[in-house]
C-alpha cells in the first residue's frame, strides 16, 4: 500500500527527521491559513499516489500567499494521469545546495533488507544506478541487529561528508531505518534528501510503501485504503476486499483463472495468439462458487470486455464449485458475454456436467481455448 | 532419490487441525508420505486421520524425531511456527502459508541460515518426489517418477506443465515451488546445485515469472558454472504492466527491474531455450534429451 507524501512525512517527523514546515489542505482558504504561518517562497504539491508527479505539473512553486491560493485551485481542478487531485501539501520551499538519495528496500537474493544511498538524488534510484553505478552505496541490514551507527557513518563518509554533518546525516538514516521497520515498509525513501545552503539536511520528498501482507498490523492505513482513499480503482478495491487479485489491462478479453502463474501464462498465451487481455484475475486456491461469481461480476464490469476466458486447473479448487459459480453469476447478471471455459482437475466430470446442462461448452487445452477466445473477441472489430 | 525429500522423510504437520492442514494431511498420507505427528497449540492429545496431535513441536519431537515439517499456520502466526520448528532441530521446512509479512520472512530466513536449515516457501505448493514423498498441496496424480527436475515460483502453472510432461511420458525426479513471495528460503541457484548433484535428475525445468532478478542470476550461474545438465525455462508475465502486482506478492515489475524480457534475454544469452507457451516446455525438452 502506497502512502501519500504527507503521511510519509508525518511518520518521518516522528522519528526526528527534519521535513519542511507546512501542512495539508483541501481548499484554497486552508492554504492561505497555513501559508500565513510559513515563510515564503512556497511549494504547493498535489497529493496523488503517482510517480513522476512533478513532471506532470503536480508541483508548483510560488512567492506569495495569493499565488499559493491560485496554485491550489489549479491543482485541485487537475487530474494527474486520470487521478483527480483531492488535497495539496503546502510547504516552505527549501533552498537546496545538493540533492541526495536514501532508501531502504528488500534484497531478494540475500533475503535481507538493504540500505541504498547516493550523493546523486532527485531522480529515480534505478536511473542513478544505471548512469552512475559507482555512486550508489548499498549495505545489507540484518533485522536482528538493525542499522548500526557505524554503518550510517560509513555511508555519510562515502557520500563525501565530514565533521558534524556525518553524525547529523547518520542520525537521519537511522531514523529512516527504524521508521521503515516499525511501519513494515517494503520501500521507504527520501528522494531527495536535501542538503540546504545552510548545511542542514531536510527530507524534501518521501515515499513509503507498506507491505500489503503486514497491513493487519497497521489498521489506520488499511481503513483508509478500504474506504477507497488510495491507489485502487473501485473494481480493484472490491477484488481486494473479496481476496481476489485483479489488475485491469487495456484489451477486450476478460480472464479468470486460479493461481498467479497460471493466470499470467494465460494472458501471455492470449497475447501469443494476437489477442488482448482486458484484465488479470486470480481467484486463488479453493475458491467457493460465490467467489467465482464475484470474480465474474468484477471482470464483466469492464465495458471493453467482449469475451471471457475462464481457465481453471483444479488442485484444491474444485471444478464443480467453479461451474456452480459461473451458473450463479450468469443467472444474476443476466445475458453475459461469450465465454470460453477450460476446466480440468479435481471434480472435473461433475463440473463439466453442470456446465453442459446449461449449454456451455468446455475445452480441455489451455492453448486451444486461448485461440478460440481470440477468434470470438476479434469478431466485430474488437481488436 | 530426488532432492530434499524422499521415502525416508519423516514429517510433522504444523497447523494440522485447520481445514487445509487436516485435508492435506489426509492426501499426503494417502500418497505414502510418512506423517508422524501434528502440532496445534491447545489441541494436544487429539488425533487427525490417526496422526497424534501435540501442543508444541518440542513434545512432538521428543516422541517422534521428525526430520521435516510442513506448515499450514495462518500468516500472522506462521513465522513463529517456523522458528519453533527450527529451534527444535527440524532441518527441512515447507511453508505453505501465503501472506506472511516480508519483515517476518526476513527474520526467519536469517535464523534458518544460522542453523543450516532449508526452508521451502513461503507461499509454495510444496515439494514432491513422485512415488516417494509429498510435502505439499499439489494434486498427486499429475506427477510420475522419472528424471526431470522441476523448480518454479508458481503453483498451478507448475501443475499445468507437470501434467503435460506426464502425458508425454516425461516423469519427474522432484518438483518444487520456491514460493510466490519476494523473500523465499531457496532460490533457483540453490535448486540447480541440488539437481546438479542428484543422479536421478537428467534435465531441469525452470519456471520463473516477473519480479526480482533470481532468474537472471540463475542464467548467469548456468553459464559461468558450465552447468552439466540441460535446462529449459519458461517465464510467465510477458504481458504484465509495470508497477502492478500480478497475484503473487513477488510478481511485480518495479520500474524497469524484473521484466519478462530481461529474464528471457538472460536465459537466451546463457544458451538456454525459453518456451513461449506452456506446452512448448515438454517439446523443447524432448528435443534436448534426444539430441
Amino acid at each position: 500500500m502506497k502512502l501519500f507524501e504527507y503521511e510519509a512525512k508525518d511518520i518521518l517527523a516522528k522519528y526526528g527527521i527534519p521535513t519542511p514546515q507546512g501542512g495539508l489542505a483541501t481548499t484554497a482558504s486552508q492554504v492561505r491559513e497555513i501559508a500565513t504561518r510559513l515563510k515564503p517562497p512556497f511549494a504547493v504539491k498535489a497529493q496523488v499516489l503517482i510517480a513522476g508527479r512533478g513532471k506532470a505539473g503536480g508541483i508548483l512553486f510560488v512567492d506569495t500567499i495569493t499565488e499559493a491560493e491560485k496554485a491550489t485551485k489549479k491543482l485541485l481542478n487537475m487530474q494527474i494521469r486520470g487521478i483527480p487531485v483531492k488535497s495539496v501539501l503546502i510547504e516552505e520551499k527549501i533552498r537546496i545546495k545538493k540533492e541526495l538519495y536514501f532508501g531502504i528496500t528488500t534484497d531478494r537474493f540475500n533475503q535481507s533488507y538493504v540500505a541504498i544511498a547516493s550523493a546523486v538524488g532527485g531522480m529515480e534510484i534505478e536511473e542513478i544506478a544505471a548512469e552512475t553505478p559507482e555512486r550508489v552505496i548499498k549495505i545489507l541490514v540484518n533485522p536482528e541487529h538493525g542499522l548500526h551507527p557505524f554503518q550510517t557513518r560509513q555511508i555519510a563518509k562515502k557520500m563525501g561528508y565530514a565533521g558534524s554533518q556525518i553524525s547529523e546525516l547518520g542520525r537521519i538514516l537511522e531514523g529512516l531505518y527504524r521508521a521503515g521497520m516499525d511501519y513494515d515498509a517494503e520501500l521507504i525513501e527520501m528522494n531527495p534528501l536535501a542538503e540546504t545552503v545552510e548545511g542542514k539536511f531536510v527530507a524534501v520528498d518521501a515515499r513509503i510503501i507498506i507491505d500489503d501482507n503486514a497491513l493487519f498490523r497497521h489498521q489506520e492505513y488499511k481503513k483508509r485504503l478500504f474506504e477507497g482513499e488510495g491507489e485502487l480503482t473501485p473494481p480493484e478495491l472490491e477484488a481486494m476486499k473479496n481476496d481476489l487479485a485483479y489488475v485491469k489491462l487495456d484489451g477486450n478479453i476478460g480472464v479468470i483463472g486460479n493461481g498467479a502463474g497460471l493466470v499470467m501464462a494465460t494472458l501471455d498465451t492470449i497475447q501469443y495468439y494476437d489477442g488482448k487481455p482486458a484484465n488479470f484475475l486470480d481467484v486463488g486456491g479453493g475458491a467457493p462458487s460465490e467467489k467465482i461469481a464475484t470474480a465474474l461480476r468484477i471482470v464483466l464490469s469492464d465495458p471493453n470486455v467482449r469475451a471471457l476466458f475462464i481457465n481453471i486447473l483444479g488442485g484444491i479448487t474444485r471444478c464443480d464449485d467453479v461451474a456452480r459459480g459461473i451458473i450463479e453469476a450468469r443467472t444474476k447478471i443476466g445475458g453475459t458475454k461469450p465465454m470460453v471455459i477450460r476446466l480440468v482437475g479435481t471434480n472435473e466430470e461433475e463440473g463439466k456436467q453442470i456446465l453442459r446442462q446449461a449449454g456451455i461448452h468446455i475445452l480441455e487445452s489451455m492453448e486451444e481455448a486461448a485461440q478460440r477466445v481470440v477468434e470470438i473477441a476479434g469478431h466485430g472489430g474488437g481488436k | 532419490m530426488g532432492i530434499l525429500i524422499d521415502k525416508n522423510t519423516c514429517a510433522i504437520v504444523q497447523g494440522i487441525t485447520g481445514t487445509q492442514g487436516s485435508f492435506h494431511t489426509k492426501l499426503m498420507l494417502e500418497y505414502g508420505t510418512k506423517i508422524v505427528a501434528g502440532v496445534t497449540p491447545g489441541k494436544g492429545g487429539t488425533q487427525i486421520h490417526g496422526v497424534p496431535v501435540y501442543d508444541t513441536v518440542e513434545e512432538a519431537q521428543q516422541k517422534h524425531s521428525a526430520n521435516a515439517s510442513i506448515i499450514f499456520v495462518p500468516a500472522p502466526f506462521a513465522s513463529d511456527a517456523v522458528l519453533e520448528a527450527l529451534e527444535n532441530g527440524i532441518k527441512t521446512i515447507t511453508v505453505i502459508t501465503e501472506h506472511i509479512p516480508i519483515k517476518d520472512a526476513i527474520t526467519v530466513m536469517k535464523y534458518a541460515k544460522h542453523v543450516n536449515a532449508t526452508i521451502v516457501g513461503p507461499n509454495t505448493p510444496g515439494i514432491i518426489t513422485p512415488a516417494e514423498s509429498k510435502l505439499g498441496i499439489m494434486p498427486a496424480h499429475i506427477f510420475k517418477p522419472g528424471s526431470i527436475g522441476m523448480v518454479s515460483r508458481s503453483g498451478t502453472l507448475t501443475y499445468e506443465i507437470a501434467a503435460d510432461l506426464t502425458r508425454k511420458n516425461l516423469g519427474q525426479s522432484t518438483c518444487l515451488g520456491l514460493g510466490g513471495d519476494p523473500i523465499t528460503g531457496l532460490n533457483f541457484i540453490d535448486i540447480l546445485k541440488m539437481f546438479g548433484k542428484d543422479p536421478q535428475t537428467k534435465a531441469v525445468i525452470l519456471i520463473g515469472e516477473i519480479g526480482g532478478n533470481l532468474e537472471e542470476l540463475a542464467a548467469e550461474y548456468i553459464s559461468t558454472a558450465k552447468y552439466s545438465k540441460p535446462v529449459v525455462a519458461f517465464i510467465a508475465g510477458r504481458s504484465a504492466p509495470p508497477g502492478k502486482r500480478m497475484g503473487h506478492a513477488g510478481a511485480i515489475v518495479m520500474g524497469k527491474t524484473g521484466t519478462a524480457e530481461t529474464k528471457i534475454e538472460a536465459f537466451k544469452n546463457a544458451g538456454i531455450e525459453v518456451a513461449e507457451r506452456p506446452s512448448e516446455v515438454a517439446e523443447l525438452l524432448i528435443k534436448l534429451i534426444r539430441t
